[in-house]
């Protein structure tokens, strides 16, 4: 399905290559021991860059919320309304979310709380983004 | 961005604590959107209107104004609300000769065609309109100026705005727009419903509440275009637009413009209206844990908020006679409502408040300007009914009971700014 394609940067570049190699990756302050995502230049926390490094996660989270679009300023996903816009809570620190748009599961019928693990999806020949699906 | 001032959870009593007063409020009439051609609707020209007005209402000549400060195209950053003129079109004869007069107002436009000669203090690096009442207090307070103008436009053009027809997602919105995200503030709504056992439909109550109150702003929107009162039922029928978000949770984006006077408390004696003092502001700035904001992240930041103000101002809740929390997403007022816990709501009970009487007539009269539901995008009625609810001239809105004490602020739990003002110098 044609969705805008993800543009990578200096910070961002390493999250995308991890994701076309069906990866999911994020960013762990040492110093703080805390995760962030989205990535940043530096820890949101205590402000290091030195001690910023990617760390692998499971690949495993559960459903946190869900909403869905009617009305969407993106032109590329207007003709796909309503469509779900989900958040996904990473098992491995809750704290860091993620959005999906849950394919092949009905608006309304998002079940929050379900267990969900990572795929990956074309956003174009050339990028994988990080899609959810169902598990159990 | 304007400076961020007051920003510290130990933030102290205001050092200017009722030696600052608003004296002066001027609204333009509220349009729709400007149709490109009558030139007495440019955001320019409504903002001279708006000035002119204040000024008139506090008595005070164009040669005695002495700063100017705006937030030019409304929104922080000098980010527009609407779309730009230009380039796309032609822009007209001066003063109307840039985008400068028609998508924005900068200090420095209407210094020039209000012809102010003693203006010392020319600030057009307003952040928004919540955190530049904070801005030209502190101004006033510091003696940067003595007589200020506050000036908020508000423009609106033809045609839809801010759509991506982009088919790559750089910067910030390579974590968003993949999966089509956007209006992210009903996700926390959602949450709300969810951890508190409320629904969308419990809404109603305060949104027709709010539009009656608006009816009752003779500038507003609505009560200049639309003026009739909705139903619940137009209220559950609204077509959403981002569920659970409907039209009618949304402001309405409006060409207006507002204007207020600031002044010092020893100066506001002999002025025309009654002096409102403003005892303190304070101003947040929050980011969202992870990848976008949620009900968790909401409540701490609004809470946060909440102990600034009562540290601020030195004042607890029970003593808050007016109370004026942003509603330009209807969606969002309810968080406000209960970190501040105005009349007692706390998390979770604000539809429950909603159901009993929120009337300005009753006893827990929320929202009495209307706020931007009521009366459109203006985002100005809730410190013009600050001012007039403690002066005494609300009209059909004034509330009952004690006034000595209001609370406005907005614009976002992301990211606000709080005022306290007062009838009383040292309340």
């Amino acid at each position: 399905m044609p969705r805008p394609v993800p543009v990578p940067d200096a910070v961002s570049k390493p999250f995308w290559d991890a994701c076309n190699e069906r990866r999911l990756i994020v960013q762990r302050c040492s110093a703080c021991d805390r995760r962030q995502f989205p990535p940043e230049a530096t820890c949101r926390d205590c402000g290091s860059e030195a001690n910023l490094e990617w760390v692998a996660t499971s690949g495993r989270g559960r459903i946190h919320g869900a909403i869905v679009m009617h009305d969407s300023r993106i032109k590329m996903w207007q003709p796909l309304q309503p469509y779900n816009l989900v958040g996904i809570a990473l098992e491995d620190d809750p704290a860091i979310k993620f959005m999906s748009n849950l394919p092949g599961v009905p608006v309304h019928e998002v079940p929050v709380g379900a267990a969900v693990e990572v795929e990956f999806i074309e956003a174009s020949p050339e990028q994988l983004v990080p899609e959810w699906r169902i598990v159990g | 961005m304007g400076e961020l001032l007051r920003t510290s959870e130990d933030v102290g009593i205001w050092e200017h604590r009722g030696k600052v007063a608003l004296v002066g409020r001027g609204h333009s009439p509220v349009y729709r959107r400007w149709d490109g051609k009558d030139m007495t609707q440019t955001l320019g020209a409504l903002s001279i209107l708006a000035a002119k007005a204040a000024m008139e209402d506090a008595g005070v000549t164009p040669d005695q104004i002495d700063g100017v400060i705006t937030c030019p195209g409304g929104q922080s950053n000098g980010a527009l609300m609407g779309a730009p003129w230009g380039p796309g079109r032609p822009y007209f004869a001066a003063p109307y000769d840039t985008e400068d007069g028609l998508s924005k107002v900068t200090a420095e436009w209407l210094v020039r065609e209000l012809g102010l000669k003693n203006v010392k203090y020319v600030n057009s690096d307003g952040d928004n309109l919540f955190m530049m009442v904070g801005q030209g207090a502190q101004a006033v307070g510091d003696g940067k100026c003595n007589n200020l103008l506050i000036l908020y436009p508000a423009g609106n053009l033809e045609g839809r705005y801010q759509q991506n027809e982009s088919t790559n997602a750089p910067g910030p919105t390579q974590w968003t727009n993949p999966w089509g995200w956007g209006m992210g503030i009903a996700y926390p709504f959602a949450e709300y419903c969810r951890k508190y056992g409320s629904n969308h439909d419990r809404m109603a109550p305060f949104i027709l509440n709010s539009r009656r109150n608006g009816l009752m702003v003779p500038w507003g929107y609505y009560a200049l275009h639309e003026p009739y009162q909705l139903t619940t039922e137009d209220y559950l029928s609204a077509r959403w637009i981002c569920e659970p978000l409907s039209m009618l949770d949304c402001d309405r984006p409006v060409q207006a413009s507002a204007c207020y006077l600031m002044t010092t408390a020893e100066r506001a004696k002999d002025m025309k209206q009654k002096p409102v003092y403003v005892l303190d502001y304070t101003m947040s700035s929050n980011r969202p844990r992870s990848n976008f904001e949620t009900l968790e992240d909401t409540e701490a930041w609004t809470d946060a908020m909440a102990r600034k103000v009562w540290k601020g101002s030195g004042l607890h809740a029970s003593d808050i006679d007016v109370f004026n929390p942003y509603d330009g997403f209807a969606l969002f007022t309810q968080y406000f409502l209960e970190a501040f816990q105005w009349h007692g709501v706390k998390r979770g009970e604000a539809h429950d408040f909603y159901a009993g009487d929120i009337s300005v007539e009753g006893p827990h009269p929320l929202l009495p300007s209307g706020g931007n539901i009521g009366t459109g995008r203006t985002r100005t009625a809730i410190f013009t009914d600050c001012m007039e609810q403690l002066q005494g001239r609300a009209g059909p809105r004034q509330i009952s009971g004690k006034r000595e004490i209001a609370l406005a602020g907005g614009v976002l739990p992301v990211n606000a700014g709080w005022t306290v003002f007062s009838s009383i110098p040292d309340a």
